[in-house]
């Protein structure tokens, strides 16, 4: 069902936002608190919202719909390649550098592999490939969403019998979502590449074969699976956040800045979050 | 003239408008009122009267906060999704009429037609062509909103309300920033959507245009009605409420009417110079 936004959110909870912080430290604690869980309730709500817009409105105005996902696929992941390909490089190098250094002390060449699955697979990689599309992308989202808002393009498109949701939001998740998946896999593919380079440079002691073999062997379905998964949520949970920060509330342009530097805080607590899940599901598989 | 000329699109019985920016708030109670089709009502209030809530709430906006509205007969309390077609059917145009700045002036009229009618952008930019030409926005087609100014901008926003062919077109405080040669010329385009345009099937379009100034909307059949403490009160024609003695008509009417006319007038000579 298709609501303006204005009667899905409640701007008079805003007030707590404004309200003078309390002197007592407890009530401080208290209201930060009750701050908090209403985000959560809210972002949410907004993302249930949003997957119920994407089943609902799959097949609504493809022709307008397709060209806005393929921008936002392109905005989140194709413009971002360069940055990460010098990214992967960079991991790539660190994490073998500082590996090689330690191991040559203990001849643990044949770790390598293991050490760069369990660093870069399965946590670096995503959570690094997260954090820089937020910093690139996420705050794009709230700046245009939130100054779409603010000068009432958002209720124009209401006004035309267009739900802001599908046409603002919709493109963006997806684009996000598929733009943190794709980059993570190039960014892991770099970093494991840039890696052996390193070694070759420094002539340690592994021949490509070990590498590569200590590398598949130390992967296996599980993180496959769970990699997909974790980037996935990544790029939908950002995309969320940001969207939320810059659409769900009314805003006034000079709230926007403030909007941004939030949204991209919350964003980062998400990701971690989100690691933090997966690595209690990599310790219960 | 349409032979359901006399039937009612809008009604309202005892209802109650709160505001986009806190909806527990009430800035109009009680409003009854009836819209026949064919119509012409100029709604008028001082600022922070209520004119914009009242009319994105009849827009469908927001909902009522108390009361019965009723649109095309049938009753409703929120638009959703299964009265899309009927809110289609009506088209609205807010104070600023806010353009989409990622779009062109032409990618923004044709958004609702692309939206609802699954155009391709090829399409949707022939359909239109003809409202380019009749709302003389053609030279400007290819312009963002950041490069036009606010007159142009306003025009823009008129003529996306009116790609979807709207039977009632909602207007919030149209002349609001306007010069006198385009308040002039939106006043002549609103009459003639009013009594009929061929571009529109020569059907009389049904009008509601809120205002702080009464001045420019002297003369013609339209009806009044004015927003005061609250309330919602029907002043009949211009005759009427150019006689009537309320001190807010007479602060809608302040200045007097000779100045309007002349800056159309000073606006002519430095056309022609």
């Amino acid at each position: 069902m298709h609501r303006s936004l204005a009667s899905r959110f409640h701007p008079e909870k805003q007030w707590l936002r404004r309200a003078p912080l309390p002197k007592s430290y407890t009530d401080y604690l208290g209201r930060k608190l009750f701050l908090f869980l209403l985000t959560v309730q809210g972002l949410g709500a907004f993302a249930l919202i949003t997957l119920g817009v994407i089943l609902t409105k799959f097949g609504v105005a493809p022709n307008v719909m397709r060209p806005l996902i393929r921008k936002e696929i392109v905005r989140a992941g194709i413009n971002l390649l360069p940055m990460f390909l010098f990214v992967a490089l960079a991991l790539g190098f660190l994490v073998i550098g500082q590996m090689v250094s330690a191991a040559a002390r203990f001849g643990a060449f044949n770790y390598i592999g293991t050490v760069m699955v369990i660093v870069v697979v399965r946590e670096l990689g995503p959570l690094l490939a997260a954090v820089l599309v937020l910093a690139r992308v996420g705050t794009a989202n709230v700046v245009e969403l939130g100054t779409a808002r603010a000068i009432g393009e958002v209720e124009a498109l209401e006004a035309v019998g267009i739900d802001p949701v599908h046409y603002l939001i919709v493109p963006r998740v997806i684009g996000m979502t598929l733009g943190v998946f794709s980059l993570t896999v190039y960014l892991i593919l770099g970093a494991l590449g840039s890696g052996y380079l390193f070694c070759f440079l420094q002539n340690v002691p592994l021949t490509p074969g070990d590498y590569f073999k200590g590398l598949a062997g130390s992967l296996s379905w599980l993180d496959f699976a769970l990699l997909a998964l974790k980037a996935c949520a990544f790029g939908f949970f950002i995309a969320i956040v940001t969207c939320y920060h810059g659409l769900a509330q009314p805003l006034h342009l000079q709230e926007v800045s403030r909007v941004t530097v939030r949204a991209v805080s919350q964003g980062i607590v998400v990701c971690v979050l989100i690691d933090a899940l997966f690595i209690i599901l990599y310790l219960a598989a | 003239m349409n032979e359901n000329q006399n039937e009612i699109i809008i009604e309202m019985r005892g209802v109650a408008v709160g505001t986009m920016r806190d909806l527990s708030l009430t800035v109009l109670e009680n409003v009854n009122w009836s819209v026949a089709r064919g119509e012409f009502w100029v709604i008028a209030g001082s600022q922070y009267s209520g004119k914009s809530d009242f009319l994105m709430m009849t827009a469908g906006l927001m909902p009522p906060v108390a009361g019965d509205y009723k649109l095309f007969g049938n009753e409703t309390q929120i638009f959703d999704e299964s009265r899309l077609a009927d809110r289609l059917r009506l088209g609205f145009i807010f104070e600023d009429a806010p353009l989409f700045h990622f779009l062109t002036v032409a990618e923004n009229i044709a958004l609702p037609l692309r939206y609802h009618k699954n155009l391709s952008s090829e399409t949707a930019a022939t359909a239109i062509e003809e409202l380019l030409e009749l709302t003389e926005l053609k030279s400007v087609a290819n312009e963002t909103p950041a490069n036009l100014p606010r007159s142009w901008q306003k025009r823009a926003g008129l003529a996306r309300a009116l790609v979807l062919q709207p039977e009632i077109l909602l207007l919030d405080n149209p002349f609001g920033g306007l010069d006198a040669r385009h308040a002039q010329w939106q006043l002549r385009f609103l009459d003639g959507l009013w009594r009929g345009h061929k571009s529109f099937g020569e059907k009389p379009m049904t009008i509601m245009a809120t205002t702080d100034d009464l001045r420019p909307w002297r003369n013609g059949e339209r009806k009044f009605a004015l927003l005061k403490e609250k309330h919602f009160v029907p002043a009949g024609s211009w005759n009427e409420i150019a006689s009537a003695s309320e001190p807010i008509v007479k602060e809608l009417l302040a200045a007097p009417m000779e100045t309007f006319e002349n800056a159309i007038e000073k606006q002519k000579i430095e056309t022609t110079l």
